[in-house]
């Protein structure tokens, strides 16, 4: 078995691991980055509008202020208020650092970073490349770390003498020393299928979504929480696991690429969406909270998309849980297409030609893909799972968990984005999280004395349990398994929850979970997808666990979790957060109840009063 | 039911496999790799990831096509047609479909990083939109590696692989020669010197397979062949040669020896002559249509143009021989 030294082990080769990674290393430590696929793979690649930033290039009355606001609306103020407020912050900082490694945003008339408007933000806040922001993202980060690895290699004569790239390697098991403080973690390599202990004071986990608990996701293969359950089983907690994002356009048709986004840009630009009707249903859908923003004719929509300033703007840019909803609803109405979507047109309000240079993705998308070309014709969508606002207990500052050396950044970590995320957020999330996630770590790495031991014993615990269903005659198909999972999560904890169904989800987590144990995997150790699903299946599992008791417990609808016998907000609930942990003993999930963090003073004023009677007590309101 | 042949194996061999899979409409290759393992083969080894031609890991050979599985459509291939799905044939093979890529990183290390504008501080970047979408078209690659497998200079060449970066690097070189603020200006000479742009004949094959559509070869490689050829044929560059000394001529190309050497194998009674080894040859200046000046009247010394070129001083400087002397290293 391999063994490595590093101060700092980030997990996760996505946006925030390769953030977090940079700055570890800029802070001169040893630094290794885990990436479960190739290097510069990561399902950061697959984000498209861009990242929302209030650097007030296009609009100047642009500020953090307004961010901050907008991001607490989208997350019905159960936001944890410091980290919406760092993040609205810090993101310009970010975002113009990334120039600085080499990234190429879109640009305005006078040269600066061009930014779009998108669903929830006030202004057009959203620093973007085309509709190929992700991929910028992570190119220009991992060329970053190419860059760094040169300036090593011109130092000490190796390219890896400081930051060193395990692709291909998946972590099973972190590593906790005998006084309960982050020692290691414990995987295997996916090619050789041989073990790899790293020894580390201090871990970064950055891991990315659980979408691939769910049937209709766009998410990849590796969205399988595997953060998420390595923090809960070395002691550390989950909060908001029942808030679920479900993008509100996937495309339902072909069947091959049902749950492949497009991008909320589509809208933005002018795209509407109808019904097998024809009619453009958005109008009935908008809440009262928003009323005041948005338009409540097409005439008056439709001007918005030239004259800003003097209009409101259309209902296709409510934020996504709602158009989700609505989506949703007119499709149980039987006003949906036969796969289940509706309509989304483009093509009568752009010329081709601004279409194809607009969205290019999109475009090449769905004429290779689907042979459906936006330009002419309307695209079919629907709802996906998409993103998950809940996720690691992490201090805001700096994006520590509860447990000693185990820091979270991402979509992993939980709190920013409150029960729902604004698009454009997740990427400026990850820059400005990551980067303090690789900041504390390596301070913390640096404040210790000695390094923390990796229990022998441990180490043989998690090689048994990897190695298990290998040994396994005759046990069960884990693709059978994931797509028994799949089922469960895709019915009963989907977009749209009912108490019985939630109960029944629970019952059925349980018996999956006993088969689980029982999982099988033919053939050998080397590339083995059979052997790594199986394995990955019980992270899925005790995450989708999660989310059921949450979503069972939290009798409301907010944001990403929508309860159909519950279907107001309660202000009450507001002030709850539900954190997962494991019970030592059983391993089971338990849910407690915890408060919100109370917003400051300076940062409420920012709100008017009338706006906050909504989402607050009026106990809370008479307080501040 | 349709038919599929499947290599099964690693490095030590192995061989195609029948299959007989359900396909459903609306699938890609894929979709039916997925199902195969999810119902016959549960260890069939494939790399992917997002399953919509953004990531680039699903890289394989289809029918012989370097294609991604997500984005080939079944309904492209007949009814009764055999399909037939193999390992990338550039890269080793680790086991079935996954091959080993390590050579991309590898040669994306050894290609020097932007390097930013000393005296621009974050968030001062001003560019136009025009100047930075030539590099945006590069930008977009996904590095599925397809033109770099295709690529037939080291497709069945092992041996070039050590000299040559592939398309996947041409345009990332031509992609900082075009950014407009990368303040390194010798882009263009790294490619030739150190990438072995030289090797490449313009066939296209790179640009055929792109599943981005990036004009590799017209955009990048052959913009970056001519403005070196520019650059050596430059009449003020020419006139500094004839007119400065070896030591106050610009140095166009970077200093630092180059990351190649190749090793010298000395054989038995016969010079350590490395032909591998791409130096910049000597010859005589010539004009815009190819051929030496011939013009008296406009040439700086009388009689013939010296064949070896008229700026070629002796003796030659020994770094930009193509000869090893055997007492030095």
């Amino acid at each position: 078995m391999d063994k490595y030294q590093y101060d700092v082990v980030v997990i996760g080769a996505g946006g925030a691991g390769l953030r977090a990674a940079i700055e570890a290393r800029l802070a001169g430590k040893r630094t290794a980055i885990i990436s479960k696929s190739l290097f510069g793979k990561a399902h950061t690649v697959m984000a498209e509008g861009g990242a929302a930033a209030a650097m007030g290039n296009v609009n100047s009355n642009d500020n953090w202020m307004v961010h901050y606001r907008d991001t607490m609306r989208g997350g019905k103020f159960l936001n944890n208020f410091r980290m919406a407020e760092l993040h609205a912050k810090e993101s310009p900082d970010r975002i113009w650092e990334l120039e600085t490694y080499g990234a190429l945003f879109d640009r305005t008339r006078d040269g600066r970073i061009s930014q779009r408007n998108f669903g929830g933000h006030e202004y057009p806040r959203l620093a973007h490349v085309g509709d190929r922001t992700g991929l910028e993202l992570i190119r220009t980060l991992q060329q970053k770390i190419v860059s760094l690895q040169q300036e090593d290699k011109a130092q000490y004569g190796d390219y890896e003498a400081r930051i060193r790239v395990f692709a291909e390697t998946t972590i099973t098991e972190l590593m906790l020393s005998p006084e309960g403080a982050i020692a290691g973690a414990f995987g295997y390599y996916r090619e050789s299928g041989e073990f790899v202990l790293f020894e580390a004071p201090a871990i970064v986990l950055a891991t990315g979504g659980v979408g691939k608990s769910y049937k209709v996701t766009s998410n990849s293969w590796e969205y399988t929480g595997d953060g998420h359950a390595l923090a809960l089983r070395a002691g550390a907690k989950l909060i908001n696991m029942e808030f679920l994002q479900f993008h509100p356009t996937g495309m339902v048709w072909p069947p091959s690429v049902k749950g492949i986004l497009v991008t909320e840009s589509v809208r933005g630009d002018g795209g509407i969406l109808t019904n097998t009707l024809g009619e453009r249903f958005m109008f009935k859908y908008v809440p009262d909270v928003f009323r005041k923003q948005y338009a409540e004719t097409p005439e008056e929509a439709d001007r918005w998309y030239t004259d800003p300033d003097n209009n409101r703007r259309p209902p296709e840019l409510l934020p996504r849980d709602e158009v989700a909803r609505a989506i949703n609803s007119e499709v149980k109405a039987g006003r949906g297409t036969k796969s289940g979507g509706v309509y989304l047109d483009v093509s009568k309000r752009l010329p081709a030609e601004v279409i194809r240079k607009k969205l290019p993705s999109m475009y090449h998308q769905f004429k290779e893909l689907a042979d459906v070309d936006i330009t002419k014709q309307p695209m079919e969508v629907g709802p996906t799972c998409h993103y998950v606002m809940g996720g690691i207990e992490v201090d805001a500052d700096t994006a520590a968990t509860s447990v000693p050396g185990l820091f979270a950044a991402g979509e992993c970590s939980g709190g920013m984005h409150g029960s729902n995320r604004l698009g454009g957020n997740s990427l400026s999330d990850l820059l400005v999280f990551g980067k303090r996630a690789g900041e504390h770590a390596a301070a913390y790495a640096s404040a210790l004395d000695g390094r923390p031991k990796v229990r022998p014993s441990d180490v043989d615990a998690a090689s048994e349990f990897a190695l298990a269903p290998l040994s396994r005659d005759g046990g069960e198909n884990p693709y059978t398994l994931q797509h028994e999972l799949q089922e469960v999560m895709g019915s009963l904890v989907g977009i749209i929850r009912r108490e019985g169904e939630l109960q029944q989800a629970i019952i059925d987590l349980a018996a999956l979970k006993e088969r689980v144990q029982k999982v099988g995997a033919t053939g050998g150790r080397r590339y083995n997808p059979g052997w790594h699903l199986a394995l990955d299946l019980r992270n899925m599992l005790v995450v989708s666990e999660c989310t059921a008791k949450a979503a069972l417990e939290r009798t409301e609808s907010r944001g990403g979790h929508t309860r159909e016998d519950y279907p107001k907000m309660d202000p009450q609930w507001r002030r709850i957060n539900l954190v997962c942990g494991l019970a030592p003993s059983s391993g089971d999930v338990e849910l407690t109840r915890q408060p919100v963090p109370t917003m400051r003073p300076d940062l409420l004023d920012l709100f008017d009063k009338s706006e906050l009677a909504k989402y607050m007590t009026d106990e809370e309101l008479s307080q501040s | 039911m349709r038919k599929f042949k499947v290599w099964r194996g690693d490095s030590s061999g192995g061989r195609l496999n029948d299959y007989q899979v359900e396909v459903n409409e609306g699938e890609v290759v894929l979709d039916v790799i997925h199902r195969l393992q999810a119902t016959q083969e549960p260890d069939l080894a494939c790399r992917w990831n997002c399953k919509a031609g953004k990531c680039g890991s699903c890289s394989m050979e289809i029918n012989g096509m370097p294609r991604l599985a997500c984005m080939t459509r079944m309904s492209t291939f007949e009814e009764s047609e055999t399909v037939t799905v193999t390992p990338l044939r550039t890269f080793p093979v680790i086991r079935d479909l996954v091959t080993d890529v390590s050579y991309n990183y590898q040669k994306a290390r050894e290609l020097p990083a932007f390097a930013p504008p000393a005296d621009v501080a974050p968030g001062d970047y001003r560019m136009q939109q025009i100047d930075v979408e030539r590099s945006q078209e590069f930008r977009k690659c996904i590095e599925c590696f397809l033109c770099q497998n295709t690529c037939h200079v080291v497709r069945d060449h092992e041996e070039n692989k050590r000299e040559f970066a592939g398309p996947r690097f041409f345009i990332r070189a031509a992609e900082l020669d075009m950014h407009p603020l990368d303040a390194r200006g010798d882009r263009k000479e790294f490619a030739t010197q150190q990438q072995g742009l030289g090797y490449c004949n313009i066939t296209k094959c790179c640009t055929e397979v792109c599943p981005e559509h990036i004009k590799i070869t017209d955009n990048a490689i052959i913009p970056m062949k001519e403005r070196v050829v520019d650059r050596r044929y430059d009449p003020l560059v020419v006139i500094a040669r004839k007119i400065l000394r070896r030591d106050q001529l610009p140095t166009a190309a970077p200093a630092e020896p180059t990351l190649h050497s190749p090793p010298v194998t000395v054989m038995e009674g016969k010079a350590p002559v490395d032909f591998s080894r791409s130096a910049e040859a000597a010859g005589p200046e010539v004009g815009p249509d190819g051929h030496v000046n011939l013009n008296e009247m406009l040439s700086d010394r009388v009689a013939a143009a010296s064949p070896f070129g008229d700026q070629t001083q002796f003796p030659l400087d020994p770094g930009d021989l193509n000869y090893y002397h055997p007492d030095k290293k």
